[in-house]
């Protein structure tokens, strides 16, 4: 964006304090907008006739550096693009990478269907809420524009997710395009060879598309460039990703300047989402493991710096979890609290027969255990220590969870084991093996070690539970 | 021949071709159209009745096209208006600056000593050394990532698709370093005394001391000494594995806050080692540590490596990885505390339940897939994603794990240059 103080933002603002906006003052609500964390439509007054100008300036100040592209419609469209630092620790990145896995249309009916419900079904339980990857890409490897259709079509029938088109032939592209430009779809691409009659489809069918320049920035940027000036600004830019040598560098290289140029040089030209395709490496490898780790390994490194969609091909479990857990390490809002508040926390309806587990505070830790119990249906109390944000194990080397501090939460919460319970034990970390005797000495409880992952705590329950 | 006509008069003239036919009608030279403006200001009657003259001459000229079978019709009807679509690309080039705050260099740390410098090494390593984040275009990075290998001083749990490597060398220190050496290309070994925490074997440091000559024996690549974490012992034992490796030029794990720093700082000086300093996840504590072993102890920056903390992939590797690359940046412009290589445990990724539990614990879950698969994509994602923060050398465990991540680092480095793929036709050629 192109302010970076509240007071900036304040000039444009009614000024009035109403309130409307949840805040107290406007210059509070300023402040929200330069962090993002709220939105200009959120200050009614704005949208009143009367503040129409403001609201246009303002509206074009706050715009992020790198444009936002949505990608389908409905509840599943996803947005990319849209960040305005090159580092997450100088805001948040904002729009996670979307991550699109391929079917073709020489594959069967039976198994476009098999393998886009795979993709679709797949999730994995985080902090919360489900992991899972976006959309569908389709590949026309027949270079049959009818077959091309449907295949679209089949797809279309059984998912609402975003979908990428994949042709380097217009006519191909156009044929998808019938069956589902009404989608949204992402059209990929635009060459040097095609760029006339794609820009056509892209404009006829009002759809976002892919600038593909493999290697050639000086191209990508006259392609971004003449798009732009044909009015067709929902525009993802593909330098090309080269899985392996010189060329994996060079790939690395492109996405940097490609984003610098965008938020540090402010070159609108190239102010564009950015695409990766790790699919690429099984251009290199002929065994699907070492592929689909090469894949996988192109995908982290693109989803680290810069690439705000990906094209990608495995979906062996291997590949699809550590992908969809680097998206969400480099798209977590840094300014998120590392720490829970300490204390004692009920999980379920803990009785007199329930376990007391002993954990910190780091909210990772904290929420991974929550989950592992709630999830598993295990009434109990946790003990939460004061660690400073730290995990457990850390935090035994680093002095930051001992047997005093576990005393100390115990008795600050008022909380007497021997009361509340009628078994009297403290079940702490496997980790944190170590601190039983000591924790035994200053709590005078009976101190049992659990497993070293709480998600073993199930099984651990089932041999150790109830205590003798 | 060219003659001037008022409007009333072609118009007649028009009307007269409509009713008479058309019979060796010759339309020939100009037809010029002359309004007189220059008497100021257009009369509204007057325009009223020009534009009436052109319109009824526009519907002459249409009767005389349809006579001459011209399909009036279908030229009148509306057409969408046509997209106006550049026909040729513009002739960009593109360009992109330097980053004018990188000035400073990264303070660079040989590790190893060789005979010319009273050691035994057959090489050193050296890290750091860079002016800029890793492998970007702005400056040469002089050296590359290295990797380092566990080597424990007795058996210890571990992941299954780890310990199936290590299985036949796991009661021999020696025997173990020199296998991550010879079938692992290992660039150096860590020996980690564990067993000297007084809660599993309370091994003397005298005793300790022998597994680092052996290890030192066994294997000719520089060495890094690891306790066992334990705060009391450690500066003792490292004490002592440093005067029995004197000369050699290890790195020494770790110098931290808690523990008694001065010592092993002293340690270092003496029988000539480095420092490893290791915080947790918190840049100031790194400042800290990295001053007090500066100021207060007198270490020069030329042995000082810094572990700021690996925590896993989807176990705190975004706090890991923003700290580095802050900590790295804030070297790059100048903060003189944190200009220092970088080291990471990566082997903390085997802690991730999804590197080793068999199956999810969450019921909610899709199938996680053998875990022999997943493990060492944790170790190599984690690693790799410290290495674009900034991270100069890896504490490893899988060989696999280790191969990959050295391909790839070197392949950013610009060490690996070859097998270069053609991607033009992706599309159609990645596997159908």
């Amino acid at each position: 964006m192109k302010v970076n103080s509240p007071l900036e933002v304040y000039k444009h603002l009614p000024q009035t304090n109403c309130g409307e906006c949840g805040e107290a003052t406007c210059m509070a609500f300023a402040a929200r907008m330069i962090d993002r964390s709220a939105r200009l439509e959120d200050c009614p007054p704005l949208l009143d006739e009367q503040y129409r100008k403001k609201y246009e300036e303002l509206r074009q100040l706050l715009a992020p550096e790198v444009r936002e592209v949505v990608i389908g419609t409905g509840e599943k469209a996803i947005k990319i693009g849209g960040d305005d630092v090159l580092y997450r620790h100088q805001l948040t990145f904002f729009n996670p990478t979307g991550l699109f896995y391929d079917v073709w249309d020489t594959m069967g009916d039976e198994e476009i269907a098999e393998r886009v419900n795979e993709i679709q079904g797949f999730k994995k339980f985080y902090v919360g809420s489900f992991l899972t990857p976006d959309g569908i890409a389709i590949r026309s490897t027949s270079g049959d524009p009818e077959r091309f259709a449907r295949a679209v079509e089949r797809v279309c029938s059984i998912t609402d997710r975003p979908i990428v088109l994949c042709s380097f032939d217009p006519a191909v592209l156009e044929a998808g395009l019938r069956v589902c430009s009404s989608r949204r779809p992402l059209l990929y691409a635009a060459t040097a060879d095609n760029w006339q009659h794609v820009m056509r489809l892209a404009k006829e069918h009002q759809v976002p598309v892919v600038l593909s320049a493999f290697g050639d920035l000086d191209l990508l940027k006259s392609m971004a460039t003449t798009f732009a000036s044909a009015g067709i600004e929902d525009l993802v830019l593909d330098p090309g990703t080269y899985p392996s040598g010189k060329g994996l560098r060079e790939t690395f290289e492109n996405f940097l300047k490609l984003r610098r140029a965008a938020i540090l040089e402010g070159q609108k030209e190239v102010a564009y989402p950015l695409m990766g395709v790790p699919a690429t490496a099984w251009l290199m490898y002929e065994d699907e493991l070492t592929a689909s780790y090469w894949e996988t390994v192109i995908a982290s490194m693109q989803i680290v710096k810069y690439a705000d969609v990906l094209l990608l091909h495995s979906t062996l479990p291997s590949a699809l979890l550590p992908v969809l857990h680097i998206r969400d390490t480099i798209y977590t809002d840094p300014r998120r609290p590392v720490q829970v508040e300490p204390g004692i926390k009920e999980i379920g309806k803990p009785d007199a027969s329930s376990p007391v587990f002993v954990t910190t505070n780091f909210a990772l830790t904290y929420y991974t255990v929550e989950s592992d119990l709630a999830s598993n249906k295990i009434d109990c109390y946790v003990v939460v220590v004061d660690t400073e944000g730290i995990g457990v194990e850390a935090a035994v080397a680093g002095g930051q969870l001992t047997a005093e501090k576990i005393k100390d939460t115990l008795e600050k919460e008022h909380f007497d084991v021997k009361e509340k319970t009628e078994h009297g034990v403290l079940v702490i970390p496997g980790l944190a093996a170590r601190l039983q005797g000591e924790l035994e000495d200053v709590t005078r409880l009976k101190v049992v070690v659990g497993p070293q992952d709480s998600g073993r705590i199930p099984k651990w329950m089932e041999k150790n539970w109830p205590p003798e | 021949m060219k003659r001037e006509i008022d409007l009333e008069e072609l118009n007649r003239i028009l009307r007269k071709l409509n009713i008479e036919g058309l019979e060796d009608v010759h339309i020939e030279g100009d037809v010029e159209i002359e309004l007189d403006m220059a008497h100021g200001g257009l009369d509204p009657a007057f325009l009223q009745s020009l534009g009436h003259e052109f319109a009824q001459i526009a519907m002459h000229l249409l009767n005389i096209s349809q006579l001459l079978g011209y399909p009036v019709q279908r030229a009148m009807q509306p057409q969408p208006p046509q997209l106006e679509l550049p026909t040729r690309l513009a002739d960009e080039r593109f360009s992109v600056g330097g980053i004018s705050e990188w000035k400073h260099r990264i303070e660079e740390v040989t590790l190893g000593a060789t005979s010319s410098d009273g050691g035994t090494r057959s090489h050193t390593i050296t890290l750091g050394g860079e002016q800029a984040l890793p492998y970007y275009f702005d400056a040469e990075m002089p050296h590359g990532n290295y990797i380092t290998m566990d080597v424990f001083d007795m058996p210890i749990g571990m992941a299954k698709a780890v310990k199936v490597n290590y299985e036949d060398v796991m009661e021999d220190p020696a025997e173990w370093a020199k296998k991550v050496v010879r079938e692992f290309n290992a660039d150096m070994v860590t020996i980690h005394l564990i067993s000297t925490d007084p809660g599993i074997k309370d091994t003397p440091p005298r005793e300790a001391a022998k597994t680092v000559e052996d290890v030192l024996q066994a294997v000719k690549v520089p060495i890094v000494i690891g306790g066992s974490g334990n705060p009391e012992k450690d500066p003792e034992v490292l004490e002592a594995a440093a005067a029995a490796a004197e000369g050699e030029r290890c790195l020494l794990a770790s110098a931290s806050l808690n523990l008694d720093y001065a010592r092993i700082a002293e340690a270092a000086k003496k029988y000539d080692h480095v420092v490893l300093a290791w915080t947790q996840l918190e840049i100031n504590a790194q400042k800290e540590l990295n001053r007090k072993l500066m100021k207060q102890c007198g270490l020069e920056r030329d042995r000082i490596v810094i572990d700021p903390t690996t925590a896993a992939l989807g176990y705190g590797l975004d706090y890991a990885y923003t700290n580095m690359e802050r900590i790295r940046i804030a070297g790059l412009i100048g903060d003189s505390e944190l200009s220092f290589p970088i080291s990471s445990g990566t082997t903390n990724a085997w802690g991730a339940r999804e590197a080793w539990m068999v199956s999810s614990p969450i019921s909610e879950d899709s199938d996680w897939g053998p875990r022999e698969y997943r493990g060492p994509i944790w170790e190599i994602v984690t690693g790799l994603t410290l290495a674009l923060a900034g991270c100069d050398l890896f504490m490893m465990m899988h060989p696999a794990s280790v191969q990959v991540l050295k391909d790839i680092t070197q392949m950013l480095h610009g060490t690996i240059t070859e097998n270069d793929v053609d991607i033009k036709d992706w599309i159609t050629r990645v596997v159908v």
